[in-house]
């Protein structure tokens, strides 16, 4: 069986583990540090229910291997907040926009990150953004009404 | 079909390069060896997750900083084999000039994908629906290909074989492309038919033109999705080519190019739909193509 050590940063914390070279990086993630936020759906990047921040980026853990995030530095949901939950968490929880919560780790991780690139995003730009985020009770309207109100929110507090 | 995608059950040999020399080096030596390189991976690993690609060796490529960049001058714009689509999205002449290749990006897939993918990794997958290929090939791009003993140009048209299939041989990696400037007066326009918006094209076209004294000077017209490959189609192109912009030269362009495709059906569409479908996206691609070169 072929392993390799890997270093690398989860949610601010360094890691070193013994890994297979074909290992996943959400089977790591979940199996190995017991992250299991992040959720396994298709499996082929169709859902973006694996979604996770590499350097700050959103890429699908599902189809990173374990090895390729050497040195590297990766969020998962757990990671998104300090303390508490998170303004996009909050306004997740306020409009609703969870049903049955498989979908939402990685809508949450795509909404940050836009937020981070687009302060102030139309309802296009977040439809467009969150594309890639299959989320199978439909919830889409509360979705979008969630991001929106935080990006309102986070502006007026600026 | 079994297939289990939550794990890769596949082991192989995991290489990391560091350079360019070591890549190479390596792939010298493995090229009889079932070797395969990774640059964003959301096609090899779903290759090997469901239709049984099991490469002996992966050859990791994204640590090589030498062919992570995307420079543009007065030679063209230039990017690396493993510099990510949202990288070239996100640059300002690729958004300002080159906006076929900047439509058929932001049309790819979704944000995450595009944070690990690589028009490099587009080309050599080789799919006849690969989105960046006609934009490429309409402006008359090329890729550097580079073994150990030296480097060869070849233009994109001529690179895509077949689908999966391309020049490239076991001992070279495509290490960049480039795309020349863009004469003033020109245009380019892409447009892509999928059932949503993250999906893979059942048809796609680019379209770049250059207009002088309102009349179309040249023009090249890249269908995808439509063919082995994506193709051009010159019938067309020589209709319209030396013609002012008038609804009768569109018709006559579309009736052409619908003829000049070879679409079959598959599971995303039917040949009968491509071929009609086929003519309201030349019309639509040219005419926007055409308002963009102004004159």
């Amino acid at each position: 069986m072929k392993k390799a050590e890997i270093e690398f940063t989860v949610n601010g914390k360094k890691r070193t583990l013994f890994v297979k070279t074909n290992e996943l990086l959400i089977n790591v993630l979940r199996n190995d540090l017991n992250l299991t936020g992040t959720k396994y759906a298709c499996g082929i990047g169709e859902c973006g229910a694996c979604t996770v921040l590499l350097e700050g980026r959103p890429v699908l853990s599902c189809l990173t291997l374990a090895v390729d995030v050497n040195g590297k530095n990766i969020t998962t949901i757990e990671g998104i907040s300090k303390d508490g939950f998170d303004p996009v968490q909050k306004s997740f929880l306020k409009n609703a926009a969870v049903q049955c919560g498989f979908c939402t780790p990685g809508m949450i991780l795509m909404a940050k990150s836009l937020l981070k690139e687009n302060p102030n995003p139309t309802e296009d730009e977040i439809r467009d953004y969150l594309r890639g985020n299959i989320c199978r009770c439909t919830g889409y309207t509360q979705i979008i009404k969630a991001v929106k109100e935080c990006a309102n929110n986070h502006n007026q507090d600026k | 079909m079994q297939t289990d995608t939550k794990i890769l059950a596949h082991e192989f040999e995991y290489l990391t390069p560091n350079t360019l020399n070591e890549a190479l080096d390596m792939l010298d030596r493995y090229q009889d060896k079932n070797a395969k390189i990774l640059a964003g991976g959301t096609d090899l690993l779903v290759k090997m997750k469901t239709i049984n690609l099991k490469p002996d060796y992966i050859i990791n490529i994204k640590n090589i900083q030498e062919i992570n960049f995307i420079t543009y001058n007065d030679d063209g714009l230039k990017i690396g084999a493993v510099t990510s689509l949202s990288q070239v999205e996100k640059s300002k002449e690729v958004k300002a000039k080159y906006s076929a290749l900047y439509e058929a990006i932001k049309s790819m897939a979704a944000i995450a994908v595009r944070n690990m993918g690589t028009i490099a990794g587009n080309l050599c997958n080789a799919s006849p629906a690969a989105d960046t290929a006609p934009p490429l090939i309409a402006y008359g791009a090329e890729v550097k290909l580079a073994n150990k003993r030296g480097e060869r140009a070849v233009p994109v048209e001529e690179f895509l074989t077949g689908p999966g299939k391309t020049v490239i041989s076991s001992n070279e990696l495509l290490t960049q492309l480039n795309i020349p400037v863009l004469d003033e007066n020109t245009g380019s326009s892409f447009l892509k038919i999928g059932r949503v918006k993250a999906d893979i094209a059942k048809i796609n076209i680019a379209v770049y033109l250059e207009r002088k004294n309102n009349v179309c000077k040249s023009c090249k017209i890249v269908f995808g999705s439509v063919a082995k490959t994506p193709i051009r189609v010159k019938g067309a192109e020589d209709i319209l080519r030396g013609q002012q912009l008038t609804s009768d030269v569109l018709t006559k362009v579309a009736e052409k190019a619908s003829e000049e495709i070879k679409p079959i059906t598959d599971i995303r569409s039917t040949a009968e739909y491509r071929h009609e479908i086929a003519k309201v996206m030349v019309e639509k691609a040219v005419n926007l193509a055409w308002e963009r070169a102004g004159d």
